[in-house]
């Protein structure tokens, strides 16, 4: 009789590709469309009174304060109780990039801010209009400044979109979960992830701290 | 949408609710001061000049600030359950989350005391002090005020990450929604209970930690 466990074999690596692929997939789009939207919610934030700036902040902390995996489970059982489920993908994919967006639009406010005003005025006393003036003093100028922390958010990313797995999409870590019940060798398949994790992860947070040490000085 | 909502049974849950929020709330904290302690260690061996325990503090960093905190506590529960070593969901998750506490908090201790310039120590060597006193009185008392905030935020962050307990079925406020809304099949109802539990948690923490800091600190910050 066969045994009901099978070992890890070379025609998994297919299986283990998906996951990989699908793991820098969602995280890509979730870096680029969180960008995205955090860089206009950060202007609007930098730009706004204090009435839409408080209202637009605490909408936001709900979105820094409650678990990702419970707005994952949440939005994904929400609109599969409204009758139009969504699938896996797409249900992470909005989950994850709103997530991105509320930590990033934090990171361009500081950004944003920390142009002084002075800069302003120089720059439209050179006749440069308003549009002239974010585009080629604000915009440049804030986002040097803020390099490191988009770096460092969107590692965060990389690392939380193993959480998509909850809802059943198939990233890395999912496809090695399913590979650990049926080959029983949760050491070795793990141990692996890690290091694909790591190979991504490492050489990026080693290069945000170059460019920090570098603009310190 | 026609989904009704049916609360009722959400409050009739709620004495476990709360229990496992409190399960959250411990778990974290204690991940939190277990975190401390070895981040200390950590922060210390990678000042060290002994090369061994140097490199031992860098590879516990490394790993756990460039790895996800979802893998962490997969390696804790099935990695060494192949090993032979059975952790229970709870210690599972809490050995995760100090392994991932500590390996942030160090870098955070170790930015914090590099941040106080050596001239700090000399001065008070020269007025007298002793070594013990000089970092007691003059370097501490500098440096838990720079690393405040970082601290509270990890604290938040454990908060945030011990929600993962749902998926090696620990009974924190997540394991217990996940865990009666499948009696139930209100999931939707528990979720959205358990999301403003959460927020109030983390809320709780904030505010207790800056009532702590204007008392520590007195508003210098």
């Amino acid at each position: 009789m066969g045994s009901l466990f099978t070992p890890l074999s070379w025609s998994d690596s297919g299986l283990i590709l998906t996951g990989v692929w699908n793991t820098i997939i969602i995280s890509v789009l979730a870096i680029v469309v969180g960008t995205a939207l955090g860089l206009i919610v950060g202007f609007i934030r930098s730009e706004s009174n204090k009435v839409v700036n408080v209202l637009f902040g605490s909408l936001l902390d709900v979105l820094r304060s409650v678990p990702l995996i419970i707005q994952l489970i949440l939005f994904s059982t929400l609109m599969g109780a409204m009758g139009s489920p969504l699938a896996p993908f797409v249900a992470g994919s909005i989950v994850l990039s709103l997530y991105t967006m509320a930590f990033m639009s934090e990171v361009f406010r500081g950004g944003f801010e920390s142009v002084s005003p002075s800069m302003q005025t120089a720059a439209r006393s050179l006749g440069m209009s308003n549009w002239q003036t974010i585009y080629h003093i604000r915009l440049p100028i804030s986002l040097r400044a803020v390099f490191p922390s988009w770096l460092g958010v969107s590692l965060s990313v990389i690392k939380d979109s193993a959480l998509v797995s909850v809802i059943g999409y198939m990233e890395l870590l999912r496809t090695s979960e399913q590979l650990i019940s049926r080959t029983q060798q949760p050491l070795e398949i793990l141990i692996g992830v890690g290091i694909f994790y790591f190979i991504i992860s490492y050489p990026l947070s080693y290069y945000g701290r170059y460019v920090e040490r570098k603009m310190a000085i | 949408m026609d989904y009704r909502f049916h609360w009722n049974v959400v409050f009739q849950n709620m004495p476990e609710l709360l229990s496992g929020a409190f399960v959250t709330l411990h778990v974290s904290v204690l991940a939190m001061l277990l975190g401390i302690v070895i981040a200390i260690l950590l922060a210390i061996a990678k000042m060290n000049n002994t090369k061994f325990f140097c490199h031992v503090a860098t590879v516990w960093v490394e790993i756990a600030r460039n790895t996800p905190a979802l893998f962490q506590i997969y390696m804790a529960y099935f990695g060494l359950g192949a090993l032979g070593i059975h952790l229970s969901p709870y210690a599972a998750v809490l050995s995760a989350l100090v392994f991932i506490n500590a390996g942030y908090l160090a870098e955070t201790f170790r930015g914090g005391f590099q941040s106080i310039p050596s001239t700090q120590y000399s001065a008070s060597k020269s007025l007298g002090m002793t070594s013990f006193q000089s970092y007691w009185h003059i370097i501490l008392p500098q440096m838990l005020r720079r690393i405040y905030h970082p601290m509270t935020n990890q604290l938040v962050w454990s908060i945030l990450m011990s929600s993962l307990g749902i998926l090696v079925g620990m009974s924190e406020l997540s394991g217990t929604t996940q865990r009666l809304q499948s009696l139930s099949f209100r999931t939707l109802e528990f979720f959205i209970v358990a999301a403003v539990m959460y927020y109030i948690l983390t809320k709780l923490v904030l505010f207790g930690s800056s009532l702590l800091s204007r008392r520590l600190f007195r508003g210098e910050i």
